[in-house]
């Protein structure tokens, strides 16, 4: 048994220390106010307070603590991008959450799982190539697989050529992982909370606050806070409170499903995804099928829940995978994705200054917690783009330099 | 094997039973006998047996708990089918039940060790250990995940009939109970198209088991006068057995029964579902022979069985009295009625003079068994968490009856709000979405005397807004008597420790409180952190006491604390009864059986299946050599019928296709097809197609196969923006399309019975003719994808077969070949056209595609013209090149190679072929611009890391004079 557990099973107290500190007020002036306590504001936070010293950091949130698609993601972790700037960046993502269980002292439940991306058509199987190419080129691990292969290294799934869309092959992406999606915002709160970093969840913003065209600081539901710098990350509002600060984003609002099975006993070690039949599986630690699918086909900024997507999800589930269909669906939810023109994010400076964006996660944000977080201080902290973020910056869509990741998107949009 | 009998036998037990029909059914192996109409969990406990499964995390034995399939108790794995509810699911001659998660036997599974080592699993144990050193996780991860999930799957089993049934109705109501009854019976009444849909096999709910005023035949009476009613009604349907698993936007609603799943549309939708039971939290309070009160009166009046022989009733309302009578009528001893309060006097009077102990201002304060509740401890209640000394009180049935949480769900899922009502102690929905009205206990309404009168109401109100006759609906009904239902703190907390809160996921108060004084102190952390009320049961019996944990836990109260968001499904949906029977729609055209019976091999093309070449699978190169030489020597014909094709009509159709294509259309002459390019608003290439004018008014636009859709959608978008005088119809399904190219397609033509001149000077390149040919009206288009004289002809659908077979007749003579998508990938790379798709990707703006020609320099817009105009004026940085290989003898790259300069990735190839017709391979590649001039030399890194080396070429490869296509 592991020592930690026998420690804390033998204290007769039976009572950890709070790993979670939250403040009792509000101040009126912080050197950094994050907009957005999910995985991204508050990884930003814990890497100013632990690589920058900063640590005068407010983050604030409308809602809950890592309540919005920090909770609603499906917990898939890959590097096997299209684009080089692309894959330079999840690579340094992947690299960041294998070391983060260790860095922030919580299990992350980090498990390498094998990804597969499938493909049904020569079309997808030519996408799988060009990504298995420029992943190998910049040395993350993909190759292409044919149907055998794919038989052969998943083989409960249904790889028959009966069927309306037969698997012609795969990209397969060894290092794919699945982590306790959760836990990761936890662990990036606790660290930076034991540095004094106040998270303050219920705290709307409500106006962003300017001098000219610098940013200093915001009007809450809980009256004005000042800052040095402001950063926004708010996946599902990006374009919102971009808004309050007086600049537009490219940016398309878009709902996007999951829905998770009862618990049963281990049986599928890979996530699976296949963009032609529009679906993603993989099975969490506790036994629960996670699945999603394409995102809506309309705008909307409301996370309710539709019963086509699950009609829609399992006819082509069940191609996959016959034997699942006495299992059944427990919950489903939605997520609220900014979609880019380029399925790629947008991080970095504004045309606001000292006011720093953190968006455009569409469907791919939970990936990239770690690196942004990283970067993202980085940025915020010397007020240049980093270089890894300089792909990504706002400024691409006036200059027409867009990272084109659509081919690397895991399912329709 | 004998067991003891706990049957009911007299008459009014067992009431769905048909005792006429013994069956016998496995669990774990030995057999039982049970009635036909008997659930699992009755028939095994009618037999004695009490454990029915084991916990999820410490493996404790449990036994019914709802008889409702409310909760993870009962749940059972019968053949394949896991994670069944045992209480609801009925037995069947020769059922083969398996007890799941355990080690061992279900009464003796080594896994319950777990439970000695419960102090060393605190809530979250799983976060703070099994990560160091780094990649431990990997090691402690398997055996983690083995003890985790419930049933389990079998890979090999095939899954069986599903399918689905759409259902409309002016109202429906959810719940067969007394409240459901009144409702539906006026509604129906009121002239709507009921429908009533109940998850028991019969209706009546409460009325099937409960009491009316301590009196069980006034339920009866009760029920068969409802349910007489019902019969009557002309406008009112009835699902029995089924259960509505979500609502949704504006009422629409899904329900399951068995393999089916209902897809419902209503006007207006009245929620009666009832509540939930709630749990009296204490010590061991997970030990079989612990049930709600409905469970207990389920058990005995439906299915005949004894629960026990010797109970402990706890209770907090009337209902605990009322059972404690059914359980007298059944023969079972009642040792005591713990009142957690001191209200119902002429309750305990009746029990006084039968002889019955009431302790008030009590409750139930542990329990003491191992596979079996042996006795209780109860104590009286000092406050809120305080308990006076307790007695031991030996029992081997507890039934508790201390509130209910009305099932709300549903109208959360589509957007109700929740809130906490003190008064009631019970969370009630507020802001009901349009169109959903609520009553009996889901409204608050618990009083037998008006529970009659509030739903006929509700139901009558419902019925008159969904037929327009009256638009307000019927004011809420008050119910003085809600009071008396719930306990406000049903929670004991003793030394012994063991309290659980979450069956499902085996949490205990102490679990609840670690949580909170980890820090995450919101309702919504704490879920998620101790996972209270995410299992299979979703909190159904947890939520509340979870929530009131918290508040004492921060100091806050219950309203503040606020609750999680109810999600669908209410009940868990088999991935079955959502695919349905799978339609997944194939597209044919109308010559699908020509290529059959041609032996084609066929690719799928969206929903489209087409030929990508004649024969079979292991011969495909040599039939696409053939049909490419066919082509070029003779003449070939190719089914194009699924090219997208978009008529626009009306005053203003020239005027339109100028603003969304990049050419000019304004201008076209009637009888003239352009070539149609389109780009998105970032200036991407999206799709091209040719617009041919027949007419002032009249255009027909292809669009590619994959596409059409997207562009009919954007097309249709644009044209509500803009208003104009056009009428936009997607016609892609309506005709056949097939393409006769080579050097001798005008000869197959002309000898065809015709009203067109197929001379090159009647019919020049890029023209389109309508006329008849072989009797068939049909339009006409040369074109020159494939780089040859070509007539692409397009006939209505239901000719294309005819029209084939005339060519084919008639081609014959010259040899002509059927040729397919491969075939025709080929000529057009050897002619050096793009795919849209393959030679473009996400960002390639018609520059890069050296497609500049085919934009407009003179028409003020076009959708996506600013971007293209400022990337043009930019100067892009790659550009789409044709190659050979320098080498002839290097081997053929792959489509998406790379090229690769200086170890950095400089451009990649999209198509590649080794060309029949020119004996050398050669494809399309993106290069920087600085590269992109012929004769430059470039490396391409193909399979094994192999560098090959490349040469720029000027397209077309073929016949770049275009002589062959214009001749």
């Amino acid at each position: 048994m592991p020592f930690a557990l026998l420690k804390y099973g033998l204290n007769p107290r039976r009572r950890d220390a709070p790993q979670l500190k939250w403040p009792s007020e509000i101040k009126k002036h912080y050197d950094v106010v994050i907009i957005g306590a999910g995985g991204h504001g508050l990884a930003t936070a814990y890497y100013l307070a632990t690589r920058h010293g900063i640590t005068n950091i407010a983050v604030l949130d409308k809602a809950w603590m890592g309540g919005g698609n920090t909770a609603r993601n499906t917990t898939i972790i890959r590097a096997n991008y299209l684009t080089p700037e692309g894959v330079a960046f999840y690579k340094e993502s992947v690299e960041l959450f294998r070391g983060l269980s260790q860095e922030l002292d919580i299990n992350i439940m980090y498990s390498e799982r094998g990804h597969f991306t499938l493909a049904h058509t020569d079309a997808a199987m030519r996408t799988a190539r060009w990504r298995a190419e420029v992943n190998k080129h910049l040395g993350v691990d993909s190759e292409v697989v044919d149907a055998k292969d794919v038989a052969r290294l998943c083989p409960i799934m249904n790889v028959s050529e009966d069927v309306r869309y037969p698997v012609l092959g795969a990209l397969y992406h060894p290092p794919g992982a699945l982590a306790r999606h959760d836990a990761i915002a936890w662990g990036y709160a606790k660290g930076a909370m034991a540095r004094g970093v106040e998270v303050h969840p219920g705290t709307e913003v409500v106006n962003i606050l300017k001098e000219g065209d610098r940013v200093i600081g915001v009007d809450t539901s809980r009256g004005k806070i000042f800052a040095d710098k402001v950063v926004q990350a708010v996946a599902g509002s990006s374009s919102r409170v971009s808004a309050l600060a007086g600049f537009r984003l490219p940016i398309k609002t878009i709902p996007l499903q999951a829905c998770v099975s009862e618990p049963v006993k281990p049986i599928l070690d890979q996530i699976v995804v296949s963009g032609s039949l529009h679906v993603y599986i993989s099975q969490s630690a506790r036994g629960e099928m996670v699945m999603g699918g394409a995102t809506d086909p309309y705008g909307l900024y409301s996370s309710r829940s539709t019963l086509d997507f699950k009609e829609g999800l399992m006819a082509h589930m069940l191609e996959l995978f016959p034997f699942m269909a006495e299992l059944r669906v427990l919950r489903q939810w939605a997520g609220i994705a900014d979609m880019t023109p380029d399925f790629s994010p947008v991080m970095g400076l504004t045309p606001v200054r000292n006011y720093y964006i953190d968006s455009g996660w569409g469907t791919w944000g939970f990936k990239a917690t770690p690196v942004c977080g990283f970067r993202m201080a980085e940025c915020v902290a010397t007020g240049r783009q980093p270089e890894l973020l300089a792909p990504f910056a706002l400024g691409r869509f006036g200059s027409f330099d867009l990272v084109g990741e659509k081919g690397a998107a895991s399912v329709g949009h | 094997m004998t067991v003891e009998n706990f049957r009911l036998e007299a008459k009014g037990w067992g009431f769905l039973l048909d005792r006429n029909k013994p069956l016998k059914f496995t669990f774990d192996g030995e057999t039982y006998n049970g009635f036909d109409g008997d659930v699992i969990a009755s028939a095994l406990m009618a037999s004695g047996r009490h454990v029915l499964s084991r916990s999820f995390k410490y493996h404790r034995p449990r036994g019914v708990l709802t008889m409702a399939g409310h909760d993870a108790n009962s749940m059972v794995q019968v053949g394949a089918e896991p994670n069944v509810r045992g209480d609801r699911h009925g037995i069947a001659a020769g059922m083969q039940v398996i007890s799941v998660n355990r080690i061992g036997k279900l009464d003796r599974d080594w896994l319950a060790v777990l439970g000695l080592f419960s102090r060393f699993l605190p809530v979250g144990f799983y976060y703070k250990t099994f990560f160091r050193p780094r990649g431990a996780w990997r090691f402690f991860e398997r055996p983690i995940r083995a003890l985790a999930g419930l049933g389990s799957l079998d890979p090999r089993a095939h899954h069986g009939y599903f399918d689905k049934q759409y259902l409309f109705c002016d109202v429906l109501v959810v719940g067969g109970g007394p409240a459901g009854l009144h409702a539906a019976i006026a509604s129906a009444s009121t002239g709507a198209d009921t429908l009533l849909i109940d998850e028991w096999p019969v209706l009546g709910g409460s009325l099937l088991y409960g009491r009316i005023s301590g009196s069980r035949a006034a339920a009866e009476s009760k029920r068969s006068e409802l349910v007489s009613q019902v019969e009557r009604c002309p406008n009112l349907r009835i699902l029995n057995n089924t259960t509505v698993s979500g609502l949704f936007a504006d009422n629409w609603a899904s329900a399951l029964k068995e393999n089916r799943l209902f897809k419902i549309r209503a006007k207006q939708t009245v929620l009666a579902s009832g509540g939930y039971d709630q749990l009296l939290v204490f010590s061991k309070n997970d030990l079989p022979g612990i049930m709600f009160a409905d469970a207990a009166q389920r058990l005995m009046r439906l299915y005949g069985v004894k629960p026990g022989s010797k109970a402990v009733i706890v209770t907090s309302n009337r209902f605990g009295y009322d059972v404690a009578l059914d359980l007298l009528e059944a023969g079972v001893e009642v040792a005591a009625i713990v009142d957690m309060g001191n209200a119902n006097e002429a309750g305990a009077s009746k029990m006084e003079a039968l002889g019955i102990r009431v302790i008030f201002n009590s409750t139930v304060v542990k329990a003491k068994g191992k596979a079996r509740v042996e006795a209780v401890a109860v104590g009286p209640m000092l406050d809120r968490d305080k308990r006076g000394r307790a007695e031991w009180v030996g029992c081997d049935l507890v039934v508790m009856s201390v509130g209910y949480s009305p099932a709300i769900n549903l109208a959360c899922h589509t957007g109700a709000k929740v809130y906490y009502d003190p008064e009631i102690a019970m969370h009630r929905a507020t802001d009901l979405p349009r169109g959903i009205a609520v009553t009996g206990s889901v409204g608050g309404i618990w009083s037998d005397a008006s529970i009659g009168a509030s739903s006929s109401d509700v139901g009558k109100s419902a019925a008159q807004m969904a037929l327009g006759t009256n638009s307000t609906p019927v004011a809420p009904a008050q119910d003085d008597s809600a009071r008396t239902i719930t306990h406000h703190w049903p929670i004991t907390e003793s030394s012994a420790g063991e309290e659980f809160v979450d069956f499902d996921e085996d949490l205990r108060t102490c679990d609840i409180d670690d949580t909170v004084q980890a820090g995450y102190d919101d309702i919504q952390l704490v879920k998620r952190y101790s996972t209270a009320g995410l299992g299979p049961s979703q909190g159904r019996h947890a939520n509340i006491n979870t929530i009131r944990l918290v508040a004492r836990a921060t100091g806050r109260s219950v309203e503040e604390i606020g609750t999680t968001t109810f999600r669908p499904p209410l009940v868990p949906e088999k991935f079955g009864q959502l695919a349905g029977r799978g339609f997944e729609p194939t597209r044919l055209t109308a010559m699908h059986e020509r290529h059959v019976e041609l032996d084609a091999s066929f690719t799928p093309v969206g929903l489209w299946l087409r030929p990508a070449y004649y024969g079979p699978k292991q011969r495909g190169n040599a039939a696409i050599t053939a049909e490419v030489t066919a082509v070029r020597n003779g003449v070939g014909i190719i089914d194009v019928s699924t090219l997208g094709g978009l008529e626009i009509r009306g005053p203003d159709a020239a005027a339109f296709l100028d603003r969304v294509y990049t050419f000019n259309f304004l201008k076209q002459p009637v009888g003239r097809s352009r070539y149609a390019l389109l780009t998105d608003e970032s200036g991407v290439i999206i799709d091209d197609g040719v617009a041919c004018r027949l007419h002032e008014q009249h255009f027909y636009v292809t669009a590619t196969t994959g596409a059409v859709d997207q562009v009919y959608r954007l097309l249709g978008f644009w044209n509500q923006h803009w208003r104009m005088d056009v009428d936009i119809a997607n016609v892609t399904a309506a005709y056949a399309g097939m393409n006769v190219a080579g050097p001798d397609s005008r000869a197959v033509l002309e000898k065809l019975e015709s009203d067109i001149d197929f001379s090159a000077g009647a019919f020049p390149y890029l023209a389109v003719r309508i006329g008849r040919i072989a009797g068939i009206s049909v339009k006409i288009l040369r074109v020159g994808f494939v780089g040859e004289l070509g007539y692409e002809i397009h006939c209505l659908s239901g000719f294309g077969a005819k029209l084939w077979d005339r060519l084919i007749d008639t081609g014959k003579h010259f040899g002509i070949t059927p040729f397919g998508v491969e075939a025709q990938r080929v000529l057009r790379l050897e002619k050096g056209h793009i795919i849209i798709g393959q030679d473009t990707d996400g960002l390639t703006n018609p520059a890069e595609a050296n497609m500049v020609w085919a934009l407009s320099k003179t028409k003020p817009s076009y959708l996506g013209k600013r971007s293209v105009d400022m990337q043009i004026a930019k100067g892009v940085k790659r550009k789409l090149v044709g190659f050979t290989l320098a080498d002839a003898a290097s081997p053929c790259p792959k489509e998406s190679h790379l090229a690769i300069q200086d170890g950095n990735i400089i451009g990649r190839v999209t198509s590649v072929v080794r060309s029949p017709t020119l004996s050398k391979v050669i494809g399309l590649a993106y290069l920087p611009t600085e590269l992109a001039l012929p004769s430059t030399r470039f490396s391409i890194r193909v399979d094994g890391g192999r560098m090959v080396e490349a040469e720029v070429v000027p397209t077309p490869f073929y016949d770049p004079e275009n002589k062959r296509q214009e001749m």
